[in-house]
């Protein structure tokens, strides 16, 4: 194949950006100290994380640098949160979140609720992926550590109103967390004029290096480090500092910013042409998720009848990348847990792509996915037992379902 | 990614048979709407015979569900229906070379969709068995239904029985918290219902620490510790070891040969879905701890690789 791919699966991870790339390669051979050491070589690394530190800082919006706490990714981020608030707030044992949170929280909320450590509320959402606010309401009492609702689901993009989120658990005395993964880079925060009081965030999806993240801990707000034994990140989260992680990621943040104008206009204008021209050329399909309210860079699209695995393996031999909510494809048999929460039909649920865009994408890239997928889309509802009988199939395709 | 076979991946991007068969005279539907697949077999039947002529499929389905299906529709055609019923989804697995174990339930649902279809041709009802619950152990693709059944059917009280019996728990032993709590819970419904003692049920956390065992290579432990064995004897020995562990290999889809032996040292060859399985040296493990076992001898099993 001369073709060069199709890179549109952002949301899964990002290119680390080459200037990136470049701001880290001194870290690992020249200046290698560490930076707790009192000599030479442990102080330029010290002043580089300083840099990186008040570059991210800026970003979020944040009032201090010591708001932030580097950590080994976004999952990371969130267990801290969440551990901590469960131990800071004396008294309160229950947890609010919702169906559609990534695993990184949704996995280690059903784990604290198992092992009898915290009483979980998961707040559902409507068809669009919207959050039941009434539901939320109810939720909030003063049995509420913490509340953990992300800023922007990882699949459908859809955005939630965090700030209105926050002020609510606030009228009760609780925490709030946001994961932000998603999100940081994309839309310009202000965390200074915010209820937030913890957001997590990570490197690889901005363009930046895997296994660094951080979580935003606004000042006042007490913590209690998920890992123990030593004094770095001022003793709340021990471990040398991933210094060339930590320095890219401070160059990821710079370009982010510079660029973030791009992700409302150029980005968004990519994704947009792709979803009309979707929806135009392949009939039996819909955007899921709350196509006003979401990530510029994001689209779901689910194309009925038809199984995202297989989309997912024609669409790869055309060179073209993009991730599925499917059950098959996950590793797991489960479908996702975020369309399912939507009450998607599973006949179209299977068959959705998520294609999310980044600043590296251009109009080839979409004129390409236009001309690739009606045939690819044609030749799977082909084989489908549902399309040819799609008005009747409930009558003549009736299979015994285990 | 999964790892797919070539032969998968040429099924699915060129899969026979695909489509409409008008006139079919047997036709099965089945579906796991769990994984979101499902399966239309259409199958034509030369009655003087009872030949299955011609066959096509639909699916709603992945890679590996619409390869399976492809593959069944070419083992059935030109068979007989007698013939036909003794296909196992294994043997449409094995006809792709392998299906990864998270996709080996593609092959269980062709084997269903033909069932089906052999009873709508004649005019019977298929009852649906299909497994239910979780996937629990991925490397061996053991589900919920099947250790609860274990358990109860012969009153395991442990993760290391299960894995005995089910195999689940033995490859990357990652899921010992998913068999725990299904075993906690068979248990404590066995105990609500008399059907075992309160002290013997499992106890989730009770469990003590696994110790590794160190291998110890009894010299005696064999049957014949008077004298030594007879290179012929210990030849038959190996054989009749390896035969009877082949039948446990051949429901994985995979097999052994025995090649050569030269003093301690026993050649195998690893077929069928054993080659590349990343098990493969833990098969090897259990297959030498087998021999040391009947030959009471140390002995070194060695993998042969194949030679085209």
């Amino acid at each position: 194949m001369t073709v060069s791919p199709v890179y549109l699966d952002n949301n899964a991870t990002t290119r680390c950006d080459p200037e990136v790339v470049a701001a880290m390669l001194p870290f690992f051979t020249e200046q290698f100290g560490n930076a707790s050491s009192m000599h030479a070589f442990g102080s330029e690394v010290g002043g580089a994380i300083a840099k990186a530190r008040r570059a991210l800082a800026d970003l979020l919006g944040a009032e201090f640098d010591h708001e932030i706490v580097y950590t080994g990714g976004g999952t990371e981020a969130d267990s801290t949160a969440i551990l901590s608030a469960l131990e800071t707030q004396t008294g309160r044992t229950e947890i609010i979140t919702s169906a559609v949170e990534h695993p990184a929280v949704l996995t280690l909320v059903a784990h604290l609720e198992k092992t009898g450590r915290a009483k979980v509320h998961v707040i559902p959402v409507d068809a669009r992926g919207r959050l039941d606010i009434e539901a939320y309401a109810r939720a909030l009492s003063d049995k509420t550590a913490i509340v953990s609702i992300m800023w922007a689901n990882n699949e459908t993009g859809t955005i939630f109103p965090v700030e209105q989120l926050a002020r609510m658990a606030h009228g009760v005395g609780a925490l709030f967390h946001t994961d932000a993964v998603q999100v940081v880079g994309k839309i310009p925060m202000d965390l200074k004029n915010s209820a937030i009081d913890m957001l997590s965030l990570s490197g690889h999806k901005l363009h930046g290096p895997k296994g660094i993240g951080a979580l935003y801990v606004r000042k006042g707000v007490r913590l209690r480090p998920l890992i123990r034994g030593g004094h770095q990140e001022r003793g709340r989260r021990a471990g040398t500092e991933n210094a060339p992680a930590i320095i890219g990621l401070g160059k990821a943040v710079e370009l982010a910013a510079a660029h973030m104008a791009q992700e409302q206009t150029t980005v968004k204008a990519l994704r947009d042409r792709l979803e009309a021209g979707l929806l135009q050329r392949i009939g039996n399909s819909f955007v899921t998720g709350d196509v006003e309210n979401r990530l510029p860079n994001t689209c779901n699209i689910a194309f009925e009848y038809i199984e995202g695995e297989a989309i997912l393996l024609l669409m790869n031999r055309e060179g073209i990348a993009a991730s599925s909510g499917s059950a098959c494809t996950s590793g797991s048999l489960e479908p996702s847990h975020v369309l399912r929460a939507m009450n998607i039909p599973y006949t179209a649920a299977h068959g959705a792509i998520r294609f999310s865009f980044s600043r590296e994408n251009s109009e080839g890239d979409v004129d390409r996915v236009l001309e690739a997928m009606p045939p690819i889309i044609e030749k799977l509802r082909d084989m489908s037992p549902f399309w040819r009988e799609r008005d009747v199939h409930t009558a003549a395709f009736n299979p015994t379902y285990a | 990614m999964w790892e797919y076979s070539e032969k998968v991946k040429d099924y699915f991007f060129n899969p026979k048979n695909s489509g409409i068969l008008e006139d079919a005279d047997g036709v099965g539907d089945v579906g796991a709407i769990s994984c979101g697949d499902a399966l239309r077999l259409m199958i034509k039947v030369d009655q003087p015979t009872q030949t299955i002529i011609d066959a096509k499929f639909q699916t709603f389905g992945c890679g590996s569900a619409i390869a399976s299906s492809s593959a069944l529709t070419e083992l059935i055609i030109g068979k007989t229906i007698e013939e036909a019923m003794g296909l196992t989804n294994q043997d449409i697995a094995e006809f792709l070379g392998g299906l990864p174990p998270e996709k080996m339930h593609c092959s269980v649902m062709g084997q269903e969709a033909l069932h089906a279809a052999i009873a709508n041709y004649r005019g019977e009802v298929w009852v649906d068995d299909h497994e239910e619950g979780a996937l629990i152990c991925k490397c061996f693709g053991i589900d919920e239904g099947m250790i609860e059944r274990t358990v109860r059917t012969n009153g395991l009280t442990s993760i290391e029985e299960i894995t005995n019996y089910t195999k689940a728990g033995g490859g990357c032993s990652t899921c010992a918290e998913g068999i725990e709590e299904v075993l906690a819970r068979v248990n404590a419904e066995m105990v609500a219902e008399g059907a075992l003692a309160a002290d013997r049920a499992f106890v989730a956390g009770a469990a003590p620490l696994p110790v590794k065992e160190k291998k110890v290579v009894s010299v005696n432990a064999g049957a014949n510790t008077s004298k030594p064995l007879t290179n012929l004897q210990k030849i038959r020995l190996i054989e009749e070891t390896l035969e009877s562990i082949r039948p446990s290999l051949q429901r994985d889809g995979g097999d052994c040969e025995l090649v050569d032996v030269e003093g301690n040292r026993v050649m195998v060859k690893l077929t069928g879905a054993c080659v590349g399985c990343h098990l493969s040296s833990a098969t090897i493990e259990g297959v030498q701890a087998r021999l040391v076992e009947a030959l009471g001898m140390p002995l070194l099993v060695i993998p042969v690789t194949n030679v085209h």
